[in-house]
């Protein structure tokens, strides 16, 4: 049989998910093992047992100055200025991408607007946030904001594009007007759509998150990664970066999973 | 006076004439089904109809006054495709008609009001056939049941004129002749003028009260589009509510419903 025409079946299917990640992770033990072999005192290749203490130490041991358990400390400060960041971009590209996708007026001065303004590379504008809006809270949601609002609203106005002329006039023959057809058709249309291009720039958002809190910041997972940066602590930077891997992945699938159940049309609907 | 009134219209797309000095007047109740070649320009006077464009040259008028160059709730329309909202249950798809007027704000009803309308919405479903399918998605449907929701969709807005476009094009042939038993007892009923877009000349023929032909009268074959089609036949049918087969006039409409996966 052609290997085009092979499909796995649910055990081996299940295998060969787990096969790479189980590779991954042979190959990091073996490098650790020897390296630390060779030199005990070795920060690079941190062990199991080395990054299990960092853990035990950063999540369940108050932290002697402040008193608090910072991991959970850090995470609740990044995922309060991610969320915050999407909530808001999501908002304005939701409007904008309906209104310059819908309205032939107002697409005439957006559209052109957004392709230049999306253009503009979100961390050379970094500074500027940090003189406009200081160094607090603000300038780091603003930077996920400015980076993933001109996104997507390209994307949804596109969609809005896409939405056949058939059902606008059918709209406007059941007595809609501009407004009602916006809310009724095209935002209800365009919800599911919001969901997967937020799914789509999550790793943007992250991105974001962690130049602004590497650069300005008193707390949050990209901050403690560039703190600890200085004395070489890979044992805490690593348990960190799998745990910013681990809430990406918990986001991006919350997202499909509540794409799925709350439009059950939407899968069956695409041409 | 005559309902719709349509008065030395062109329409023409820069130097692309597709239609030329058309003159109509049609009466109200009456079935046009419109039969030519493609590109003959029968869709597009279709649309002048429906609003979506104005003609070039001349008037159409609509119970004497001029159509409002813009679709509105006067004027219902089924297209071969995208007729209906993905989004929507087969329920809201025919409700959202007696919504979106009432409901300038928010485009929906609320309470007894929303309860009201999708009890209508059902009735009028149950009337096409679509009465076990009220919860359905339209992608959960066939062609023909799609087309059978599109209709009950137009005429939930009791519109003065129902503008077909080749609505049964994509259907096969058993389940377009359910349709076209469905369509004739519904327009009995309601007495609405219909205009009908069909590539089918025994639809055409079959289905109608009056047969526009679309054609060119002129061409020249260095200017293949100087010139644009004019009605070259405009036929009277014999009268549709003596001649119906009478298996159709027969049929009480629950014997309608469609056969499983029609």
């Amino acid at each position: 049989m052609r290997l085009l025409n092979r499909h796995p079946d649910r055990s081996t299917r299940l295998f060969l998910v787990m096969l790479p990640f189980a590779l991954l992770l042979c190959a990091y033990l073996i490098g650790s093992t020897q390296r630390l072999a060779d030199n005990p005192r070795d920060k690079l290749l941190p062990s199991a047992a080395q990054m299990s203490d960092a853990v035990k130490q950063m999540a369940f041991t108050e932290d002697k100055r402040s008193g608090a358990y910072l991991l959970w400390q850090d995470t609740a400060s990044s995922l309060k200025r991610l969320g915050s960041g999407l909530l808001i971009s999501a908002a304005l590209g939701l409007g904008l991408g309906v209104i310059a996708g819908t309205l032939p007026l107002f697409a005439a001065p957006l559209s052109p607007l957004m392709v230049v303004v999306s253009m503009v590379p979100p961390l050379a504008i970094l500074p500027i946030l940090f003189i406009v809006f200081g160094l607090g809270e603000l300038s780091k949601v603003m930077l996920i904001v400015i980076g993933i609002t001109p996104i997507l609203a390209r994307d949804l106005e596109q969609r809005a594009r896409e939405i056949p002329a058939e059902l606008r006039i059918k709209a406007l023959t059941l007595g809609a007007s501009t407004w009602t057809y916006i809310v009724r058709v095209v935002v209800q249309q365009l919800a599911p759509r919001l969901l997967i291009s937020l799914r789509l720039v999550l790793g943007s958002a992250w991105l974001f998150l962690i130049a602004a809190e590497a650069i300005a910041s008193e707390d949050g997972l990209g901050y403690r990664i560039f703190l600890v940066r200085r004395y070489l602590a890979m044992d805490v930077i690593l348990p960190y970066v799998v745990w910013i891997t681990l809430l990406a992945w918990l986001t991006d699938w919350s997202l499909k999973t509540l794409t799925r159940l709350a439009f059950p049309w939407y899968e069956g609907a695409r041409p | 006076m005559n309902f719709i009134e349509v008065r030395n219209v062109w329409q023409q797309y820069d130097d692309h004439v597709v239609l030329e000095s058309l003159n109509l007047s049609i009466a109200e109740g009456e079935f046009c089904t419109m039969v030519g070649a493609s590109g003959c320009g029968k869709s597009t006077f279709l649309r002048l109809l429906l609003g979506q464009e104005r003609p070039s040259r001349g008037q159409i008028l609509l119970g004497g006054q001029p159509l409002v160059a813009e679709p509105d709730p006067s004027r219902g329309v089924v297209f071969q495709r995208y007729s209906v909202f993905p989004h929507l249950s087969v329920l809201d798809n025919v409700a959202i008609g007696l919504e979106l007027p009432r409901a300038p704000l928010l485009g929906r009803l609320l309470g007894r009001h929303k309860r009201e309308a999708r009890e209508q919405a059902a009735n009028l479903l149950t009337r096409v056939g679509l009465g076990p399918a009220l919860h359905k998605y339209p992608a959960q449907l066939s062609g023909g049941m799609q087309q059978r929701l599109a209709i009950a969709q137009a005429l939930i807005m009791k519109p003065k004129v129902l503008l077909l476009d080749e609505p049964f094009g994509a259907l096969d042939p058993g389940i377009r002749k359910d349709m076209h038993a469905l369509l004739l007892e519904l327009w009995q009923e309601t007495r609405l003028t219909v205009f009908m877009v069909t590539h089918d000349l025994s639809e055409g023929f079959s289905l109608g009260s009056r047969l526009l032909v679309f054609d060119k009268t002129r061409f020249d074959p260095h200017a293949p589009h100087a010139f644009g089609s004019r009605v070259t036949y405009d036929l009277p049918l014999a009268n549709k509510a003596q001649t119906l087969p009478s298996t159709v006039k027969a049929a009480p409409l629950r014997t309608l419903q469609p056969q499983p996966g029609i």
